[in-house]
């Protein structure tokens, strides 16, 4: 018999006695209030993360201008932002360890949590969401779901490849509990609340 | 405004003064206040000098049964990394109650993993079915292990086939379960671990003490040593940046170069084939996203039916867990990347036989958070390298003996049958019963040493007859109101150890009742 038949048949033979059906789950009541932006600002400061509102139409990045300081490669994966590093000419992903900072749109938020999701065609290379030292994240304020439970209804995650929730930078407290950003992805992130540029139908 | 207020009320105190600093390099938010997501403490904690070295685990004799208490005692013999140790897991338990109490819905979550998790376990050839079939369709390589030798020889073949010598991989308890970095290192395969925790104890060559916070044992002085040691960092610095900045210095390039990347599996769902890590560094996604092969190590009681109860587990868990209302990071990995290979490996290690053990199968409804062991008056004063065993703390009390009845026959002993691991558990695992259950299984097949048989048998006799316990109850609180200390706190007393016994009341609460209620109303 095959190991996958075996364990199969031990499953089968194993199986404990009465029945265990799998309960409904109801749908929860919101946490939060109904201003969900403030909801996620909030959250995610306190996962050490941060929120900025667009500037202004002309350019929509100037509250986010300190964090490309010093930033000699910029990678950028949105139509926004013209960077120097051509995420669609990278060949192998480790290529892109040498990023400063990275500019990526968020599928969408979750007020609960402070979390934004991206799937593999929003990074168009995941590992650049970890190996720049910085993430800037676009995120449209119409996009932010009210729970965790709500954005599990979402469609990406049974279509996307990858799909990744980030609920502010790489963290650390493995040694004596003193909370460390940066602890092998990305050092900060920060999120410019910025509408999606509506598609030419 | 925020239900999810990480904060401890400040009203309750301290364990232990010596371990408290008055403040630490711990990151800040934007107003200047103390963040605390992620592992964090949420007030600083400090063994600070004079340097102690740092106690050792259970002595592992091959076969023999382990003796947790005399790893324990050593333990308890290094005060600031006891202290430091208690008040750091109870600093992690006081968050997590925030965190649960901040969800009104709490209850109804765990009865609801509960019964998710009781559901799939009892239909799992189904759901293995499922998952098996829906990975095949999205291009992944499914294979499956019966035990952890099999699993590492198809992890094995796999990096041969694509002649890989390296390989990075985030934290995995079931990895550690089937020994695989001692199976990779003796067939010259470099494996390197990228959670810092766990990294710290790969390089100190001592296994993780926690399924959480695998080096939460150590103090940054012992942190500072073996990075000092193994990595050339200046010895005398212990600052945790400085140390874990060291870290992610000189794991990137072995990341950035490696050959395959392996993760482990927090939850599979089988609708979806689908494998989720719940992790804070990125460290999972780094293994998963950078090397060109990409391995995902499953152990077979992680599926869940469908992406809608991630909706559950994924608020319990990181809550549960560190106090925390999520991750950094939670990762779905479904199919691979264009041009590389995605494998997936299902291992079964026991788990199929542990299902036919009646009192016992609900143990794989764990999700390894971690919470029993951040509860547990033992655990916290002994840390999880006393026992000797992957798993530590109650839920290792209750697993450990299904792999090795005789090695293991002791550690259901360490308990003191509080039920708080119970109370806190987020699948409702009954986990003190089943350690007092553990305890007559191994009674009955003479697992155990001979003193505790005596005293269990003795124990038996006087709580199965009422009369007979009162008096004893009687006897015992009056001796240790008269007899000397020696008389208590003696080698036969494991009880009296580096504990004062407690203050034995004048009289007990039965006798109490009897003069003050049964007289008066006799309607009790």
């Amino acid at each position: 018999m095959s190991p996958r038949d075996a364990i199969l048949e031990r499953l089968r033979t194993n199986r404990p006695a009465g029945d265990f059906p799998l309960p409904e789950v109801p749908t929860f009541a919101p946490l939060v209030g109904d201003d969900l932006v403030a909801e996620f600002a909030e959250r995610l400061g306190k996962m050490g993360g941060r929120v900025e509102r667009a500037g202004p139409a002309s350019d929509p990045f100037a509250t986010v201008r300190s964090r490309f300081d010093g930033a000699r490669v910029i990678a950028s994966a949105v139509p926004e932002f013209v960077g120097n590093r051509d995420l669609g000419a990278v060949r192998k992903p480790g290529d892109l360890a040498d990023v400063d900072v990275a500019v990526v749109r968020a599928r969408f938020g979750v007020a609960e949590t402070g979390s934004v999701l991206f799937t593999e065609s929003d990074l168009i290379v995941n590992s650049v969401a970890y190996l720049a030292q910085h993430l800037i994240v676009l995120l449209d304020p119409g996009d932010i779901v009210v729970n965790i439970q709500a954005a599990y209804k979402r469609p990406d995650f049974a279509q996307a490849a990858y799909a990744v929730l980030h609920t502010g930078p790489s963290a650390t407290a493995d040694i004596e509990g003193v909370l460390i950003h940066g602890a092998q992805g990305v050092r900060s992130l920060t999120v410019l609340l910025l509408q999606r540029k509506k598609q030419a139908a | 405004m925020s239900s999810d207020d990480l904060t401890p009320r400040q009203t309750e105190d301290v364990l232990h003064r010596e371990v408290r600093a008055p403040s630490d390099e711990s990151e800040r938010g934007p107003g200047g206040d103390r963040l605390q997501h992620a592992e964090a403490a949420s007030k600083p904690i400090r063994a600070d000098a004079p340097r102690e070295p740092q106690p050792r685990g259970a002595k592992i004799r091959g076969n023999r049964p382990i003796d947790q208490a005399e790893a324990a005692e050593r333990f308890l013999a290094a005060p600031l990394h006891q202290k430091a140790h208690d008040e750091r897991l109870w600093d992690v338990r006081r968050k997590r109650d925030v965190a649960a109490h901040g969800i009104p819905e709490w209850e109804e979550l765990r009865e609801l993993a509960s019964q998710i998790k009781t559901h799939t376990l009892t239909h799992l050839d189904r759901y293995l079915e499922q998952f098996e079939a829906a990975a095949k369709a999205n291009g992944v390589h499914v294979h499956w292990a019966e035990d952890g030798a099999a699993h590492n020889r198809i992890v094995l073949d796999i990096l041969r086939k694509h002649g890989a010598k390296s390989l990075v991989k985030s934290k995995s308890m079931l990895t550690e379960e089937c020994g695989f970095r001692h199976f990779m290192a003796a067939h010259d395969i470099d494996v390197i671990e990228t959670d810092l925790g766990e990294r710290i104890q790969q390089l100190d060559e001592e296994e993780p003490s926690h399924v959480v916070m695998p080096a939460v044992h150590k103090t940054r002085l012992d942190v500072a040593d073996v990075f000092a040691r193994t990595l050339g960092t200046d010895p005398d610095n212990d600052d945790a940046h400085y140390l874990a900045e060291s870290q992610r210095e000189t794991t990137r390039p072995l990341i950035l170069k490696a050959d395959a990347g392996l993760t482990g599996c927090n939850f599979a769902i089988a609708e979806t084939g689908t494998v989720v890590t719940c992790t804070n560094e990125g460290n999972a996604d780094l293994s998963g996203n950078v090397p060109p092969l990409q391995i995902h190590s499953i152990g077979i009681e992680k599926l869940i039916p469908r992406v809608e109860h991630l909706g559950v587990f994924i608020r319990l868990l990181s809550r549960s867990a560190l106090g925390s209302p999520i991750t950094q990071y939670t990762s779905h990995f479904r199919a691979p990347r264009p041009g590389t290979e995605m494998h997936m490996v299902l291992v079964d290690n026991g788990r199929s036989e542990r299902l036919a053990m009646e009192e016992f199968w609900t143990s794989l409804k764990c999700i390894r958070c971690g919470a029993c062991m951040n509860t547990c008056p033992v655990y916290r004063r002994s840390g999880g390298l006393s026992y000797g065993a992957t798993y530590s703390g109650p839920i290792g009390l209750i697993i450990d003996p299904t792999f090795n009845k005789r090695k293991y026959s002791t550690l259901p002993f360490s308990s003191t049958m509080n039920g708080s691991c119970t109370n806190v558990c987020p699948v409702k695992i009954n986990i003190h019963e089943q350690i007092f259950a553990w305890r007559k299984v191994l009674a009955e097949e003479h697992q155990i040493p001979l003193l505790k048989q005596g005293m269990m048998k003795a124990a038996g006799a006087v709580l199965s007859r009422p009369a007979a316990y009162r008096a004893a109850i009687q006897t015992a609180d009056s001796a240790l109101r008269v007899l000397p200390r020696f008389a208590v706190y003696n080698p036969a007393n494991t009880w009296g150890k580096k504990r004062e016994m407690p203050h034995a009341p004048r009289q007990s609460f039965h006798a109490w009742y009897r003069q003050n209620r049964m007289k008066k109303g006799g309607d009790a």
